[in-house]
């Protein structure tokens, strides 16, 4: 049975090698359903996390896979129970509407969003939380007129208290092996 | 030694060096002395360096980089060490690739060394500018593009490691045109490990006891044998091994040659065209010890009915190949060499004789049905691709390295020739690259020039990489070149044949006098179409001095047998 999963990548920062893991999705032919990149906790170490909704035979492989890379540290696969993740979506809305009606600022109070800009032509509302909340407030929004609206990729932590430190350190004692 | 390592590394310290000239230096330190290329635009300043030392790299100039890939698999395949390829950008790069997924597939050591575009010109379509490090990423173990000589000692540094360490692969390493000629401080330190790269697990030992427990156990224990043995060096380990436990063993076709052919318990080839016995005991033995890999289809047929009744032990060092195909009860995950040492200690000397005479039992069938008729035919029929392969096992005793291309002659070849040298058999086993013989009989020749090299081609796959004769002619090495020509692309008739309502599209060769084509290139030649020719042109073929083309024109629409159909099981295995 094909279910959500969050990969979490950690790799070394060098050019071409986001192309090199998202091609082994690609091959297999996985939809990625989003994805996020940034510096981890590690210096100078970086993260992936990619969603996928896959069976969990195949992700397990597509994680080896992963792992095989050489400059891949380590690759680690979550089912939605065992993270915490979030995603945040930014909306952009004419000016006029909040400074003629206060119905947008009530929804933005009632979806614990948040105004990030005010513009005399523009103004942006934050939001984070998970897909159906900003979809939620998107949805609220919208016969208002939104000009501009995007919404990350997952970012997520995992339950389990083994920290990526400890991975690393194994890994790279390993590698001398 | 260690003194003189000293020395040459105090000497390096100062030694400014153009890329070009780097690239050169990082080939010596690696212990390079051949390598196998064609020279263009974007490489020229890597061309210029090799000029001044053409005593201790030999450059082998193919006529064709994808022949340049393909002689490095061979000469990687044959002395174990890193096949090295160069290439110009563009048309160059991308000549490459069929070899890279090649080496890919059948984890063959090299380094390709492409030359690109000018920096400051990449992204401009500029002329022979192709994104080969994008293109050859899927078929790589690793691949980086420089743009600065200063990162080329340390990006050669780690090709040859990431090459030839672990599961070996092909690397590729672009540099650009102006990296090449910018000066620089040069040094070299080789490199010893990739932080994020685990080459050699370390094997756990419980998995070693439970292992041995199940093997000690065993009353039908099959053991099948691939490549990773040739490739960890576990020759002696291996027979040890299966000496020591008894067990009878079946080979993969890129494990052919880790264990004798007639080794009284190699119980022969497995998989599509492989022999009747292990392939259907596969679906009997109650432990199935898998060693160096990697249950490719061809191998297993459908894996829903393949020994399921068996306990799976898997020696692998890639943990990617665990659990992938063919689920393991127990996997040693690391080297094979050191996995088997391991297991030698904890095994019991055993010997199973009434399960090998279920092996014999069938071997029998499958002599009386497929191996009579293949190897001594009906006077009235036409020569048979088995009989010359017997005949020139005959003659060179078994000692001699087969380089085969991919079809119906790849299947006889591997099934009739009586392998005795360790690591003697090159074929294209995971992409099945036709084409792959010739030059990859070139490389494998020039890693073992003391050795008969004889390239099995059939009518088809000689004439995709055919140019490679100028590379025979040009370097005058001795390549024996047998041509078993059926006038067929043999292999897909035979598919025609079986499967298609023998609708035969697009499989007859209208061929053009090899031997006139031999001639052009200085190559002497002979084409035998009796029998009773047979047995001099051989010989003749096997004595002469020099390379020599031996055609033989053999039976037309003979098919391979035993034959697992795809999608059938092992169990499956058709003798007609
Ligand atoms: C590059 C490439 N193209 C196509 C194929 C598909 N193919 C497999 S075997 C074969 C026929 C080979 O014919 P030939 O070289 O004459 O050998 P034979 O089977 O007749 O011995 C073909 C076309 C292939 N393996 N490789
Ligand atoms: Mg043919």
């Amino acid at each position: 049975m094909k279910k959500q999963f969050t990969i979490s990548i950690y790799t070394e920062n060098l050019i071409g090698l986001l192309h090199r893991v998202t091609i082994i999705f690609t091959r297999r032919h996985i939809n990625i359903e989003s994805i996020t990149a940034s510096e981890s906790e590690v210096h100078g170490i970086h993260r992936y996390t990619i969603v996928v909704t896959e069976e969990e035979w195949q992700v397990k492989n597509v994680i080896k896979q992963i792992e095989k890379q050489i400059d891949v540290f380590k690759a680690f696969y979550h089912p939605n129970e065992n993270i915490v993740f979030q995603e945040m979506a930014l909306y952009k809305m004419p000016t006029t509407v909040l400074s003629e009606s206060k119905e947008v600022e009530k929804i933005v109070r009632q979806h614990h969003a948040r105004l990030l800009a005010v513009e005399p032509e523009f103004t942006i509302i934050e939001k984070t939380g998970f897909k159906e909340e900003t979809q939620a407030l998107f949805e609220e929004l919208k016969p208002h007129g939104i000009l501009e609206f995007v919404r990350s990729g997952r970012i997520s932590i995992s339950k389990p208290m083994k920290e990526f430190q400890e991975y690393f350190h194994e890994v790279e004692k390993a590698s001398k092996h | 030694m260690e003194s003189t390592k000293a020395q040459q590394k105090k000497m390096t310290k100062k030694l400014t060096l153009t890329g070009a000239q780097a690239v050169v230096q990082c080939l010596l330190a690696e212990g390079v002395d051949t390598i196998f290329g064609y020279p263009g635009g974007a490489i020229m300043p890597v061309y210029d360096a090799l000029y001044d030392f053409q005593k201790e790299i030999k450059h082998i100039m193919t006529r064709h980089e994808q022949g340049a890939t393909h002689a490095a698999q061979g000469y990687a395949r044959i002395s174990g060490k890193v096949g090295v390829c160069l290439a110009t950008s563009g048309p160059g790069a991308t000549n490459l690739i069929t070899g890279m997924a090649d080496a890919q597939l059948d984890s063959t050591p090299m380094v390709c060394i492409t030359g690109q575009v000018a920096s400051q010109m990449i992204g401009t379509d500029a002329f022979q500018e192709t994104d080969v490090v994008g293109i050859s990423m899927p078929v790589t173990k690793w691949n980086i593009q420089i743009t600065k000589a200063e990162e080329i000692p340390a990006a050669l540094a780690k090709a040859f490691f990431v090459a030839k360490s672990g599961k070996p692969g092909p690397v590729l390493i672009d540099i650009t045109k102006d990296a090449q000629f910018q000066t620089f401080e040069y040094n070299y330190e080789p490199c010893v490990n990739v932080r994020s790269y685990v080459p050699h697990p370390k094997v756990n030992l419980e998995a070693v006891k439970e292992a041995a427990a199940l093997i000690n156990q065993a009353k039908k224990p099959l053991i099948l044998f691939g490549h990773g043995i040739l490739l960890a060096e576990a020759k002696e380990e291996f027979k040890a091994f299966v000496e020591k436990t008894g067990i009878p063993a079946a080979w993969t076709i890129m494990g052919l040659s880790a264990l004798a052919t007639d080794h009284p318990l190699n119980v022969g080839m497995l998989g599509m065209h492989g022999n009747y016995a292990p392939n259907l005991l596969t679906n009997e033995c109650d432990v199935l010890i898998a060693i160096g890999m990697r249950f490719d289809d061809r191998v297993t047929g459908d894996t829903r009915r393949y020994a399921r009744q068996a306990k799976v032990i898997h020696l692998e060092i890639d943990p990617a190949e665990v659990n992938k195909n063919i689920p393991a009860d127990v996997a040693l995950i690391g080297n094979c060499k050191h996995s088997l040492k391991l297991l030698l200690d904890e095994v019991k000397r055993n010997a199973h004789t009434s399960w090998l005479e279920e092996f014999q039992k069938l071997t029998k069938q499958e002599v009386d049905k497929v191996i009579k008729d293949e190897l001594s035919p009906a006077p009235d029929k036409q020569i048979s691709m088995g009989e010359v392969i017997k005949h020139i096992s005959e003659v060179t005793k078994g000692n001699a390295i087969i380089v085969t291309d991919v079809g119906q002659h790849q299947m006889v070849a591997q099934r009739y020739f009586n392998y005795q040298l360790w690591r003697s058999n090159v074929t294209s086993g995971g992409l099945g690259t036709m084409g792959f013989a010739l030059p990859a009989a070139i490389g494998a020749k020039f890693a073992a020039p003391d050795k008969t090299v004889i390239a099995v081609i059939g009518d088809g796959g000689f004439q995709m990489t055919i140019q490679e004769l100028g590379t025979i002619f040009q370097t005058k090495i001795d390549v024996k070149i047998l041509i078993l020509n059926n006038e067929y692309l043999g292999m897909v008739r035979q598919w025609q044949d079986m499967f298609f309502e023998k609708r035969y599209s697009s499989v007859d060769m209208i061929n053009p006098d090899f031997q006139t084509i031999a001639k052009g290139y200085g190559i002497s030649s002979m084409k035998v179409q009796k029998r009773d020719e047979l047995k001099n042109g051989i010989e003749e073929f096997l004595a002469h001095k020099g390379s020599f083309l031996l055609e033989v024109m053999v039976g037309k629409e003979n098919n391979i047998f035993p034959m697992i159909p795809t999608g059938a099981s092992v169990s499956e295995i058709r003798l007609a």
